[in-house]
């Protein structure tokens, strides 16, 4: 292969690792969008959390010693899938579901209002300067040319970021197309008030949405944390506000669109860095937004909204 | 086995319902006519509890269910078939009808759906395709079926026949009173006054929000002001 394409191969690794992540948190915005038709602000800060929780758990761990490495993240990934999915329905009871049935834009201003809220109290129990975590996994899978030339390298880390994405948009797949509650999720996502006069508590279905797109972004939360090995209180916002581009990008409402959106974005970013100075990444994903906003603002594989009769 | 004693109904300052007594036995078929913006679909999904009554008293089979929440209701043992038929149309005609049943066991579920696919053979034939795929008749099959998985002993039909071709609307009766003889008592809805009263043993006329008539289905079918005003002279 030659220089060039083994450069444009790279950033396509790194730019598949960047949209996992972006995924994982965009499915979170556009199951809450799905049901209540409301964009959930505060959901970049449920990310952050996770990161936060994972970051506590894994120190404390290792330094109690005699565990084993993957034994560590796996519990760490429980904790915070756990305590993330904790604030994430806390948020809704809050936050949200006081609210139902007003005017979105009230909806909108309590969500940015929640977001504020969590970002500076993590930053006031936390501190607000950057934490950093040594690299807990190094290495390469595999690694392709010369290092005359140009070396492609997928580390471990890029790998278990794959892995972990996959394993989890399959039983979420799964979960939303197979068994009864996911059902329930689809029928409130079409029609909220004809599932409640089944008889189902609505109410809970979009309980369950929240505690399962925090519980999701609460996994992109660790994973970016290893990969970066820096957070702080903010990271939630930027990460929150790609995701949600993300979303719109493949279809606000629709799970597979979110999974799309994420990998699109994150190797249009990662590409876009790559060919030009590297500030211009943000530039081209708030850019990518605002075109599919202009000109099919369904999204990729979003439907058209079809008025009710 | 439905009472609905002196209910008021409002949205927001404006008064739906004024002071509804209704009632519907065991094992009858009634019906509720009245015009466009009568307050017919109002006084249905008051009984649902969506929106609430703001006074009165609405009793299923004696228990006061008036200050429930509608998913509390809607498991008490009726079902509702409501305007616009409402299937969820992304979902198969197989998930639909899963969806009716969402709190049934699974030999209760597999009974119910068999005695389901009995009434409707079209659905049998539909069972893997999305809902909004089909014609207004299937969907309408659909949506009596998906309220008939949860083994209603009340069945709530809002204007079934709306929209509808006068072959199918003629299907959609006879199941009526098919299921009547089952066991299922049913609140008809029906601007098809006609049709509606024929079946009904009795039934009420709705004015303005209020209740102007009732009488057995017969003796309303012959009523000159009846003729008159719904069923074109």
């Amino acid at each position: 292969m030659t220089e060039a394409s083994l450069y444009l191969l790279q950033q396509i690794i790194n730019g598949l690792t960047i949209g996992s992540t972006y995924a994982l948190i965009a499915i979170g915005y556009t199951m809450v969008y799905g049901i209540i038709g409301m964009i959930n602000f505060a959901h970049g800060e449920i990310y952050m959390i996770g990161s936060y929780v994972s970051f506590i758990v894994i120190t404390g761990l290792l330094a109690m010693g005699s565990f084993a490495l993957p034994l560590v993240l796996f519990i760490a990934l429980l904790v915070a899938m756990l305590i993330a999915s904790t604030y994430g329905w806390t948020v809704e009871r809050v936050a949200y579901r006081p609210l139902r049935g007003s005017n979105r834009l009230i909806a909108l201003i309590s969500a940015i209002g929640m977001s504020i809220f969590l970002q500076n109290y993590v930053a006031l129990s936390q501190g607000s300067r950057d934490v950093a975590l040594a690299p807990l996994i190094s290495g390469s899978v595999l690694e392709l040319g010369s290092l005359e030339t140009f070396e492609v390298t997928l580390s471990w880390m890029q790998l278990l970021i794959w892995v972990v994405t996959l394993v989890t948009m399959t039983a979420l797949t799964l979960f939303i197309s197979r068994s009864r509650m996911g059902r329930a999720c689809r029928a409130c996502a079409e029609d909220l008030g004809m599932t409640n006069l089944l008889g189902i508590d609505t109410n809970r279905i979009i309980s369950l949405t929240f505690v399962i797109g925090a519980a999701l972004a609460a996994i992109a939360g660790l994973l970016l944390g290893l990969y970066y090995g820096v957070i702080n209180p903010f990271i939630g916002f930027m990460a929150g506000l790609k995701a949600f581009t993300a979303a719109v990008l493949g279809g606000i409402g629709s799970i597979p669109g979110a999974m799309l959106g994420g990998l699109i974005l994150g190797v249009t970013e990662a590409l876009t860095a790559a060919y030009f100075p590297s500030e211009y990444k943000d530039v081209v994903a708030f850019g990518l937004l605002v075109t599919i906003l202009l000109f099919r603002p369904t999204g990729i594989l979003g439907k058209p909204e079809v008025e009710k009769v | 086995m439905l009472e609905l004693k002196n209910v008021n109904t409002h949205y927001g300052q404006i008064q739906a319902l004024h002071d509804v007594s209704i009632k519907v036995n065991k094992g009858e078929i009634v019906t509720l006519i009245g015009a466009n913006g009568a307050g017919k679909t109002t006084l249905m999904m008051t009984v649902c509890g969506d929106p609430h009554a703001s006074s009165g008293e609405i009793l299923f089979e004696g228990e006061s269910i008036q200050r429930m929440s509608t998913s509390q209701i809607m498991r008490k043992g009726l079902a509702v078939v409501p305007e616009g038929r409402r299937i969820f149309s992304g979902l198969t005609v197989a998930e639909n009808l899963h969806m009716g049943a969402y709190f049934s066991d699974k030999a209760a579920y597999e009974a119910q759906l068999d005695h389901v696919l009995g009434l409707f053979p079209r659905l049998k034939e539909r069972y893997h395709q999305r809902g909004g795929t089909m014609s207004g008749g299937e969907q309408q099959m659909l949506s009596i079926g998906r309220a008939l998985m949860s083994h209603p002993r009340l069945l709530l039909l809002d204007e079934p026949s709306l929209g509808l071709a006068p072959i199918i609307i003629q299907q959609i009766f006879e199941i009526i009173e098919r299921l009547r003889s089952e066991g299922v008592t049913i609140f008809l809805v029906e601007q098809n006054a006609n049709q509606a009263l024929k079946i009904a043993d009795r039934g009420y006329v709705l004015e303005n929000g209020r209740v102007v008539m009732s009488d057995t289905g017969e003796a309303l079918l012959t009523h000159d002001a009846v003729r008159k005003a719904y069923l074109g002279g």
